[in-house]
């Protein structure tokens, strides 16, 4: 890639604003610098009870035995529970927080294992104590026998005749297929065809706060969970496996110390519950970070292979993508996040003729689940890759491939899908090129290579899901704001963009902002932070609450000020007539004055997302989701062939963001996002040998440290074309995204040779060049051969 | 397991307290309310329990409480309060440093204990000097900048004595703080 000039941006019509788009300090920021943010960990009750979980040490094994009478005995000991004493309760997994939606797709897995084991760290048993170590002890003297059945390891394996059946009746979780255009004639019409396979392994999410939570039961005998989670409303679901109504169980979530999808799982909660309700009495559990490795859902190991055919120029005429997915033990969120990788698999291309048969099956291992970009990451690992290799073949520059198949506004995504905002690609890939500057020099035994990758994401749940989200906005009587809303923030500002969304329309400083939040009885539902979803639905809820109390101020104003409601404007805690600002009465005053007519100062709105039917069955066809963000990494990697250490020398991200509500919190969303990208890219596997856990603490499994990578430059472009609030698309999964594939391009373009699966270690990378070497070898040896005949 | 008394000036405030000997310094500390000593790992791997032992940065998980037995420890609750928070805290909320939160006390307390013995850190050093602190949500790049700022408001605060702390506490969030390592273009605008 020789240098490269940014694209123009085309115009587009941003208003100056007060609160929005300003790097404002977050509102949950100086509590958390001071350790005043209390977490659901540092939480205790009166008469508290300390609980810890039994689990499983095989990967396949009936349960022969699982006495716990030992453990009853044991003075301190206040509650046993095995599977039978739930009555073989079952989560349901697979469709967290509120939907219109009923059909589930069934992909249960047992609250506590009965008969039966089918991962190592299953849930089997579960004591409450009067302290942690009673109930550690308590543990230990429950005796166990396992009958060990027969594993499957590989969702390859799953699905072959004769496998252990782990889902019913074939091991199918889930399966899509796309059909759209003429395939056979696509290929036909193709110059070249290159036929790529690419694998991603296991990924933990290692948040730095464990799951935990405390739970009670009040005086109505309503069961209050507090808790760190990304989905309050799994209130109804424990409701369900409890057997109570849904308006007996209480889910007050707290600052959540990072989630990253993990969190939208159920998990401490619903053993709380169990033992609240069994015991009277408060309990506490609390995840070990061992417990968290093996207990908790991972990303999803998928081995893609594209096959792609092409003009001489680039241009693709036709696709085949055909993906395999590892579930896990249980489905959990799979069928979903399936669907994410198959709707995406084309990337921000124009692909006419493209079919994607896409499958998923279990394994006797960790289950997988959400993990930011839940799918994505992995499809776009699968075609970003894929465009390099076909750059590789036709020996043309890699954005010059990209250009010629570039998507524009109006273009179709393999389901059909039109894309209706701002397709910014060649604009952020240009920009991130451009920013690596100067090409650092080979030496004899480092390789430089560099490379990029452009990605695409949706934000926003599936369309057919129903998603809607409330808010309620109300100004007090000193002219300060209050918000209601059940947003959990799990660290990404979600919270602060809607304080500073309400700030702005209703004309007062963020810091006159309070919000209350995370309460499924007494905040309004929001919905899950998952999907990068809040600041397109909740944004736009707050700004329908905040428009409409605005709008009675703004009526109240003008009359006050003699003027039109056109003339009147809110800032700076005021309401002043917008030709002349000396006309102005505050806030406070106006509140008064609309208090006195009884005119209501709140407003509850709720903000419904566009509603599809879903996937044509034949087809795959139809829209998925409510809109997409676009973005580009490009680095640059220093690859040492002696000892296969790879360093990262420079890095460089940029999205379309369609407007900023908070710059500084944008940044830490695309550098924290690259960061996880990179991360997933050179150093983090969650490896399993024979269903048994191999990285099981952060000795082992290894997250990137302030010392292994430099900071990412980040460059924020605003279209101000997204569907979320003053034209914002989300960013907190799409900035994940294109990291890890801008690596593997460039470590293949320092090797020039293409490393088959992640992570890149430096065991691989040297095992690699080996085979390269003696496939060279092999070659030269078969070519003299045939000069010497 | 014999209880032994052992007395902890935590903060500032006395605690005389009986503790088995394999108790950790984390759990004493937590047992004693101090909760911004977070639990990530209990192995030293995380950091997010770093608290300050006689001036010197230490995982607490890593101690046992009785080696503690008569020392002075400050946690980051007992750097700054919401009132009156401590130009490092302060600079962190500034820099957009936080998101989840939940590594801050234990990277505010690497920071301080850094700044104390070098007011004028090169990035390498504080790259360093933060390298036990795990972060999983910023890439690290904005808290190496809140660092940075750090050093730069506590400097300013020795070099002139006359501004006091509390004022420099009390200045609102700066509207044109320049991003720590980013950009910004809006549609429209040159994008030389």
């Amino acid at each position: 890639m020789s240098k490269v000039t940014p694209k123009p941006l085309p115009k587009a019509d941003l208003p100056e604003l007060k609160q929005v788009g300003k790097p404002l300090r977050r509102v949950d920021a100086l509590g958390k610098a001071v350790g005043a943010t209390v977490y659901a960990a540092d939480f205790t009750m009166p008469n508290m009870l300390h609980a810890k979980v039994l689990r499983s040490s095989r990967p396949h094994a009936r349960i022969a035995k699982l006495d716990v009478s030992m453990a009853r005995e044991l003075p301190g000991v206040a509650c046993v529970m095995t599977g039978e004493d739930v009555k073989g309760a079952k989560l349901n997994t697979d469709l967290p927080g509120q939907t219109g939606r009923e059909a589930r797709a069934g992909s249960d897995a047992p609250v506590l294992a009965l008969d039966v084991v089918r991962y190592v760290g299953e849930p089997m048993a579960l004591v409450a104590a009067e302290t942690v170590e009673i109930a550690e002890q308590a543990i230990r003297l429950i005796e166990i026998e396992y009958e060990d059945l027969p594993g499957v390891f590989t969702p390859e394996d799953a699905l072959k005749s004769g496998a252990p059946i782990l889902f019913e009746p074939d091991n199918v979780v889930s399966r899509y297929a796309i059909r759209k255009g003429d395939l056979e004639a696509g290929m036909a019409e193709a110059d070249v065809i290159v036929e790529r396979t690419f694998k991603m392994p296991f990924v933990e999410h290692a948040y730095l706060e464990p799951d935990g939570g405390v739970a009670w039961v009040d005086e109505q005998g309503v069961i209050n969970i507090r808790v760190c989670t990304q989905v309050i409303e799994h209130f109804r679901s424990i409701a369900r496996a409890l057997g109570v109504p849904q308006n007996r169980v209480r889910i007050r979530g707290t600052m959540v110390g990072g989630g990253f999808g993990s969190k939208e799982d159920i998990t401490v909660e619903i053993f709380l519950a169990f033992l609240t309700r069994d015991t009277g009495r408060p309990v506490k559990l609390v995840y070990t970070r061992e417990e968290q490795f093996a207990a908790t859902a991972k990303r999803h190991p998928f081995t893609i292979t594209h096959k792609t055919g092409v003009k001489k120029d680039g241009r693709i005429t036709a696709s085949h993508v055909t993906m395999t997915a590892d579930s896990g033990a249980y489905p959990y969120l799979t069928p979903y996040v399936l669907l994410y990788a198959t709707g995406m698999a084309a990337g921000p291309y124009k692909v006419d003729n493209i079919h994607v048969d896409s499958v998923a099956a279990p394994t006797n291992q960790s289950f997988t689940s959400a993990f930011r970009g839940f799918g994505g990451p992995q499809a776009a690992l699968g075609y970003e890759q894929q465009m390099d290799e076909i750059a590789k073949a036709l020996d043309l520059d890699p954005l010059e491939v990209r250009r010629a198949n570039y998507m524009q506004t109006g273009d179709t995504t393999c389901t059909g899908q039109a894309v209706t905002s701002a397709i910014w690609t060649e604009e952020c890939a240009t920009r991130v090129l451009h920013a690596l500057g100067e090409r650092t020099p080979d030496t004899p035994t480092v390789k430089i290579g560099r490379g990029f990758a452009n990605t695409f994401q949706s934000y926003g749940r599936i369309t057919w899901f129903h998603d809607t989200s409330r808010a309620w906005v109300g100004v007090e009587q000193d002219g300060t704001v209050v918000l209601r809303c059940g947003v959990p923030d799990i660290g990404a500002g979600q919270s602060n963009s809607i304080c500073q969304i309400a700030a702005e329309i209703l004309g007062v400083p963020l810091e006159r902002v309070t919000i209350y939040a995370t309460d499924s009885a007494v905040t309004p539902l929001a919905g899950t932070s998952t999907a990068t979803r809040q600041l397109y639905m909740s944004g736009n809820a707050v700004t329908m609450a905040s428009t409409a109390v605005r709008t009675r101020l703004v009526g109240r104003a003008a009359r006050e000020l003699g003027v039109s409601e056109g003339e009147i404007d809110l800032s700076d805690s005021r309401a002043f007539v917008t030709s002349d600002p000396s006309r102005f009465v505050e806030l406070k005053d106006l509140v008064h004055l609309c208090a006195a007519e009884g005119i209501e100062l709140s407003h509850l709105a709720q903000f419904n997302a566009p509603f599809t039917d879903g996937l044509d069955p034949e087809t795959g066809q139809g829209d998925i989701w409510p809109d997409f963000t676009f973005g580009a990494v490009a680095v640059e990697v220093a690859v040492d062939t002696e000892t296969g250490q790879i360093e990262l020398l420079r890095c460089a991200a940029c999205h379309d963001v369609g407007r900023a509500i908070n710059p500084a919190a944008v940044e830490g969303q695309i550098a924290g996002g690259t960061h996880q990208g990179l991360g997933y890219a050179l150093m983090e596997e969650f490896v399993l040998e024979d269903g048994q856990i191999k990285t099981p603490s952060l000795a082992e499994y290894l997250i990137p440290t302030s010392v292994d990578f430099p900071s990412t430059k980040v460059i924020i472009l605003e279209s101000g074309t997204g569907v979320g609030p003053f034209g914002a698309k989300g960013i907190g999964e799409p900035a994940l995204t294109p990291a890890a594939p801008a690596v593997a391009n460039a470590v293949a373009d320092a090797l020039g040779l293409r490393i088959e699966s992640l992570p890149y270690t430096p065991k691989k990378v040297l095992e690699t060049i080996e085979r390269s070497k003696q496939a060279s070898r092999q070659d030269a040896e078969h070519a003299k051969k045939k000069q010497d005949t | 397991m014999g209880l032994a008394a052992i007395h902890l000036t935590v903060n500032g405030r006395r605690h005389e307290v009986f503790l088995s000997a394999n108790t950790t310094l984390l759990t004493a500390l937590r047992d004693l309310g101090y909760t911004d000593v977070k639990n990530g790992c209990e192995i030293g791997e995380c950091g997010a329990c770093a608290v300050l032992l006689n001036g010197e940065a230490v995982n607490s998980c890593m101690a046992l409480a009785r080696q503690a037995d008569g020392a002075e420890i400050v946690t980051n609750a007992g750097l700054g309060t919401m009132q009156d928070p401590h130009p490092i805290q302060e600079a962190f909320a500034d820099a957009g440093a936080i998101q989840c939160g939940f590594c801050t006390p234990g990277m505010v307390i690497s920071t301080k204990a850094l700044l104390d013995r070098n007011p004028d850190p090169t990035e390498a050093e504080i790259r360093e000097a933060l390298s036990g602190n795990l972060c999983r949500c910023t890439g690290y790049g904005q808290i190496i900048e809140a660092v940075r700022l750090s050093a730069e408001r506590l400097r300013d605060l020795t070099s002139s004595p006359a501004s006091s702390q509390s004022e420099e506490g009390q200045e609102p969030a700066s509207e044109k703080r320049v991003l720590a390592s980013g950009e910004q273009e809006k549609a429209g605008g040159d994008s030389k």
